[in-house]
């Protein structure tokens, strides 16, 4: 188990790098951003000197080795228009964003596990289509479409939720509860439909799956009951793919977060990256993208690390 | 890092009990089936006749024909089925041109993701060691990271594609979005089909490596990549529409059904059809892709067929 862990913690560090690296790149590519923080009548000896500050001046090999050397001791530079430590201002949006992604996968993960599991029950009963009808849907429409079907119906015409921004208040204390949900609930069924639909399906046909083995029908055979078998038997072992989808969609979930995040005006890392995109802050874009990557590799982690629990042969593969 | 392929590996569709040859299938056809071929038909249709079937040009503006409902409502402007938008364009028009966009950049994108990723997940799988290594550790890479981010990163430090032309840096862009995913399945694939006596023969009977691959191990493969293939070109289409949505893929004036929605969404409280029905369409095309793609595999791929 433990080279098992040791494995896996290597390939997530390699992942890391790998982002890094990319991100720097992809950086490196979009040009000068010194004319943009300046006035455009500013003196090219001013120009040269906010180069040297910001290093942009050296070779491109030692800006990479200082990049990777800051980006392990935290420090992703200044904002370029803020003029803030830009790993500050991204922290500051995480919360917002991990909230949004934690109600988005708890909302999907309680509807879709029991939906899948009532439709490989029930199989071929009106409930069964009708929850793959809309895991259909939920897997077909785009998280924008979604979102903005939502606004239009439930927020502009119905007038029940907010079409846009953040709850005042704090998920700590019981009394802010009720305005928090009320604004998360839109971007969170939004941002969620597509892992619930995708786990839903998944479920549905894990389950069916181990519901055909012959251990099963052994457990059927000794005369034990439906639900005996379905949770006894069945559900650790459809756990396997159920798990890994579920984490994979979890990483889904923050890529999906840039585009709600947008269509809500949610005030999370995403709308920041994108805002910061649009005004070339490269600093708050590295940060953006690299704490998202890094929530990202940690959720696979727990996901393999999951995986190796509920099936043991996995860990000597 | 987790593995894809359990996402294909277990949808609905493979439990359906099916056996026999494409023959058989062939004549048992669900009817659903037919609904989603008849639906990308008629998308096709109207990407290849756009000319012929749009009742109006899909740029053409009319201040005064600006934000129109559907010809059902009241204050309807006659000749605009599904209303108009901000700009006085007829909505049905624009969205006949927008299934041109949508069809192509997915087409493109599946055939780029295809090939990139079939041919390096057949030399990872053939020559093992380092080439298997660093490809997979590329794949890795992708997957570990959103990759609408890098998306949205690329294109904004390119800029987007200029208005008007082919947009060939979406394409690309859309088409190395899923090769991780051939990729591994091709890996795997060839892994097995190398130690089978039939590639173990043509060694041994003097057949190159490119022999061995090409003639030998990749009409096995075929079958799976067509499988992901259709299952990707949803995901394509989705992905160049959140783009296009964003402001960073397709450029107005040109209609694509992503872009549409973007426009719409301004409007959304006043003119609720410039958004729906654009997205309607791209929902109905990707779900007849999906629907489709499951019974393709159902079809095609005896190893995820069940019974």
């Amino acid at each position: 188990m433990l080279q098992f862990l040791a494995r896996r913690l290597l390939r997530a560090v390699i992942a890391l790098w790998g982002i890094v690296t990319i991100v720097f790149i992809v950086m490196r590519l979009s040009g000068d951003p010194v004319p943009l923080m300046l006035p455009p009548d500013a003196p090219t000896s001013e120009m040269n000197r906010v180069r040297a500050e910001l290093g942009l001046d050296q070779p491109i090999p030692i800006q990479y080795a200082v990049f990777i050397g800051n980006v392990l001791r935290g420090d992703l530079g200044r904002s370029i228009h803020m003029r803030q430590p830009a790993i500050d201002i991204a922290i500051e949006r995480l919360p917002a964003t991990v909230e949004l992604a934690l109600v988005a996968f708890l909302l999907a993960v309680v509807v879709a596990l029991p939906a899948g599991l009532i439709s490989a029950a029930k199989r071929d009963s009106i409930w069964d289509n009708i929850a793959m009808f809309f895991a259909l849907i939920g897997q077909s429409a785009p998280t924008f479409y979604i979102g903005i079907m939502l606004i239009l119906v439930m927020g502009l015409q119905l007038g029940w939720f907010p079409v846009s921004g953040r709850g005042q208040g704090s998920w700590l204390k019981p009394g802010d509860w009720s305005t928090m949900l009320w604004h998360v609930f839109l971007p969170a069924v939004t941002l969620g439909a597509f892992a619930m639909a995708s786990i839903a399906r998944l479920t549905r046909s894990a389950v069916l799956e181990v519901m055909r083995q012959d251990y099963i029908r052994t457990a059927r055979a000794k005369g034990l009951n439906d639900i005996a078998v379905l949770v006894r038997h069945n559900l650790k072992n459809a756990a396997i793919p159920v798990v890994t989808i579920m984490g994979l969609q979890f990483g889904t979930l923050l890529g999906g977060a840039v585009v709600t995040e947008t269509v809500f005006a949610w005030p999370g890392i995403g709308l920041l990256a994108i805002k910061s995109i649009g005004s070339r802050d490269y600093p708050i874009v590295q940060s953006a993208v690299l704490l998202v990557a890094m929530a990202f590799v940690f959720v696979n982690f727990l996901v393999d690390l999951a995986y190796g629990w509920l099936d043991p042969r996995i860990r000597y593969a | 890092m987790a593995e894809p392929a359990v996402v294909i590996a277990a949808p609905a569709g493979a439990m359906r009990r099916s056996s026999g040859r494409a023959g058989y299938h062939l004549r048992r056809v669900p009817p659903v089936v037919w609904l989603c071929a008849a639906v990308l038909v008629m998308m096709v249709l109207c990407a290849a006749f756009a000319p012929i079937i749009a009742p109006m040009s899909p740029t053409d503006q009319s201040l005064l024909l600006r934000l129109k409902p559907p010809i059902w409502l009241p204050e309807a402007a006659p000749g605009y089925m599904l209303g108009t938008d901000q700009n006085g364009r007829d909505v049905l028009s624009r969205m006949i041109y927008g299934a041109q966009i949508s069809l192509s950049v997915g087409l493109l994108g599946v055939l780029i993701g295809s090939v990139l990723g079939t041919i390096l997940g057949m030399l990872a799988g053939y020559f093992s060691g380092s080439v298997d290594e660093v490809i997979m550790l590329l794949a890795d890479m992708q997957l570990a990271f959103p990759f609408i981010l890098l998306a949205i990163a690329i294109i904004a430090v390119l800029g987007p594609d200029p208005a008007g032309s082919i947009p060939w840096k979406l394409i690309v862009i859309v088409g190395i979005s899923g090769w991780m995913t051939y990729a591994r399945v091709c890996r795997g694939v060839v892994l097995t089909i190398k130690e089978r006596e039939f590639v173990q023969s043509v060694r041994a009977l003097g057949g190159s490596d490119n022999r061995i691959l090409f003639r030998h191990i990749l009409p096995n493969i075929l079958s799976p990549v067509i499988v992901l293939a259709t299952l990707d070109l949803a995901r394509l289409i989705i992905l160049e529409s959140t783009l296009s949505f964003l402001g960073l893929g397709v450029q107005p004036p040109a209609p694509s059904w992503g872009g549409m929605l973007g426009q719409g969404r301004d409007v959304l409280e006043t003119a609720w059809w410039v958004s729906t029905f654009p997205g309607l369409a791209i929902m109905l095309t990707t779900l007849a892709i999906s629907r489709s793609g499951d019974w393709v595999r159902d079809i095609l791929d005896p190893t995820l067929r069940s019974g």
